[in-house]
């Protein structure tokens, strides 16, 4: 699936939710199940930090696509990253640089990527393209 | 001044009404606002007196001959007498006019260090203080060539007055603390800080940031040479605040920064600068702000100061014992002397994340490390929650708190 597909999909998910506690319930879920980082990624390289919570992000390539790790102290944080991972992992980096990302607008979590959630997303997010533009620059 | 305690009624619900904001529903759900240390809802008196001035009363001040000048400037007046009156200085000249209190900090950073900080002077702050008033003395000591010295804080955050004494030595020039903390909601002993500190000769300076809506300010009381607050934690506008300054030290102290208004004469070579206040003014003010905080002090001072301190406390106490009902609750801050702030972590919850929860359900507290990071660094945690009230709080909106707490922590458990 391209990564538009897989946000459409995560939507189409979220559509069944009716109210806010099922949908929380969902990413703190999300977030207990989330793979975890081995702890030799869990080093301050791979460090985030938003004034409230860390999140730790690792990528690497598999094949001709390219894989994302993380983890966060904050389960809310590390449900949402699950979501992102979700989408944005195994694809070519190409398409990661050039994805938009509009499905946590349409899930009603836009506000978890606001600067003043302070909570490492932001910049996850902003990470994870500039490994897609890196690992592109890097095939061609 | 029990007997004004008797007489005057404390009517919670009719106060709820001059704040229109209190309406309003956030995610459905009618909004609990307890993030009050934070900035505090403005009463329609408020919103008002800045309608009136921007539609009927406004003109630049102090320059003008025309009619609408001289109606700002009197107005802009008014306020500082009535912050005179509410803080007991002895004159206007005492009144200086900032952004809030960070800004009265650094202004004194600049200007009082420039008179006063010697290279091998020491500058003595606690453990307690938020990062406005320990950035300003940092820059000012690494300027200056001086030391900062820091008062621990005891674990359930309070400071002992025997580490302040130990700390002031005859060589600190400056002891700037704060009346309450508003990480943790200790109240400090002002009086015997101040004692203190004059006894080595130090002067002091007091951030009321978070004491000023709750409790008494007395500057004659406290015996301090400086104290700064915001209008915005006091029910009145943003981006105007108070420094206060005992006159013969303001008299000392260099301007801070230079232009219009804070002048008497200038000429290339020299200029003479205008009298107190006015030289520690310089720029077009805030005026609309400054007209209006008259409104937030008189709102306050028709409830009166006891009156809200009281009623704060009874809210803070019952939140108290009702979220130690709640399993794995840590209350961070537990001083002997608290007021309206509660700080807690719950076990196996990130703060951020009960945060979110809350939110969710109309309920706004703060959450993170308050711009206070070295005491949460002595707790060894990064961050707590905290609920912070005011004068409109009750105790059905702390139910409503512990059963949204409640949830969030099923949820998130
Ligand atoms: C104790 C204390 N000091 C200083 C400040 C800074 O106030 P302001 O941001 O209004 O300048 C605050 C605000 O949170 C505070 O709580």
């Amino acid at each position: 699936m391209s990564i538009n597909e897989i946000q459409d999909q995560v939507i189409e998910d979220f559509s069944w939710y009716e109210d806010w506690t099922d949908k929380y319930e969902y990413i703190i879920d999300l977030g207990k199940t989330l793979e975890p980082l081995d702890e030799q990624f869990k080093k301050d390289e791979n460090l985030i930090i938003g004034c409230q919570s860390k999140v730790w992000l690792h990528a690497y390539m598999d094949a001709n696509v390219l894989k994302f790790n993380a983890d966060s102290d904050a389960i809310i944080t590390k449900g949402i990253i699950g979501l992102l991972i979700k989408v944005f992992s195994g694809h070519a980096p190409q398409e990661i640089a050039d994805a938009d990302l509009y499905f946590l607008d349409q899930i009603g979590l836009q506000e978890h990527l606001s600067p003043n959630r302070a909570n490492g997303l932001v910049s996850m997010v902003k990470q994870i393209r500039t490994y897609g533009v890196a690992y592109s620059n890097l095939k061609s | 001044m029990h007997s004004t305690i008797l007489t005057k009624q404390f009517d919670v619900q009719a106060i709820r009404e001059d704040f229109p904001i209190l309406k309003i529903k956030v995610h459905n759900k009618p909004l609990v606002y307890f993030d009050n240390a934070a900035s505090t809802q403005k009463p329609q008196s408020v919103i008002d007196k800045i309608t009136e001035v921007y539609t009927s009363q406004y003109a630049n001040i102090h320059r003008g001959v025309h009619h609408l000048s001289q109606l700002g400037t009197g107005l802009y007046e008014e306020t500082r007498k009535t912050v005179q009156n509410f803080i007991h200085a002895q004159s206007e000249k005492e009144i200086i006019y900032t952004k809030g209190t960070t800004d009265g900090i650094n202004l004194l950073a600049y200007a009082w260090s420039a008179a006063y900080l010697k290279s091998g002077d020491e500058i003595l702050i606690t453990a307690l203080e938020h990062h406005s008033n320990i950035i300003p003395w940092q820059l000012a000591c690494q300027r200056h060539g001086a030391i900062l010295k820091v008062v621990p804080v005891q674990d359930d955050g309070s400071i002992l007055i025997e580490d302040v004494k130990k700390n002031l030595t005859e060589k600190t020039k400056l002891f700037a603390f704060t009346h309450v903390s508003n990480a943790l909601g200790t109240i400090n002993p002002i009086a015997d800080f101040v004692e203190a500190a004059k006894s080595v000769g130090a002067h002091t300076l007091i951030d009321c940031a978070q004491s000023i809506q709750h409790i008494p300010v007395d500057v004659q009381a406290f015996g301090c040479d400086f104290l700064a607050f915001s209008g915005h934690k006091l029910y009145g506008p943003t981006g105007i605040g108070i420094l206060y300054g005992k006159e013969k030290l303001l008299e000392e102290i260099p301007p801070f920064q230079g232009g219009g208004d804070m002048i008497k004469d200038v000429k290339f070579e020299k200029t003479s600068y205008n009298e107190l206040p006015f030289k520690f003014e310089a720029g077009t003010p805030h005026i609309t702000g400054a007209i209006a905080l008259k409104q937030a002090i008189d709102y306050v001072q028709n409830i009166g100061i006891e009156l809200i301190h009281a009623h704060e406390d009874e809210v803070l106490r019952y939140a108290t014992t009702q979220i130690l009902q709640i399993d794995g609750v840590r209350i961070i801050g537990q001083a002997p002397h608290k007021t309206s702030v509660l700080s807690f972590l719950i076990d196996g919850t990130h703060p951020y994340d009960i945060g979110v929860l809350l939110d969710q359900q109309g309920i706004a507290v703060r959450t993170g490390h308050h711009c206070a990071q070295p005491i949460m660094d002595q707790y060894c945690i990064p961050g707590t929650c905290r609920a912070s009230f005011a004068v409109y709080n009750t105790l059905e909106e702390v139910d409503i708190f512990i059963a949204g707490l409640k949830k969030a922590t099923k949820m998130l458990l």
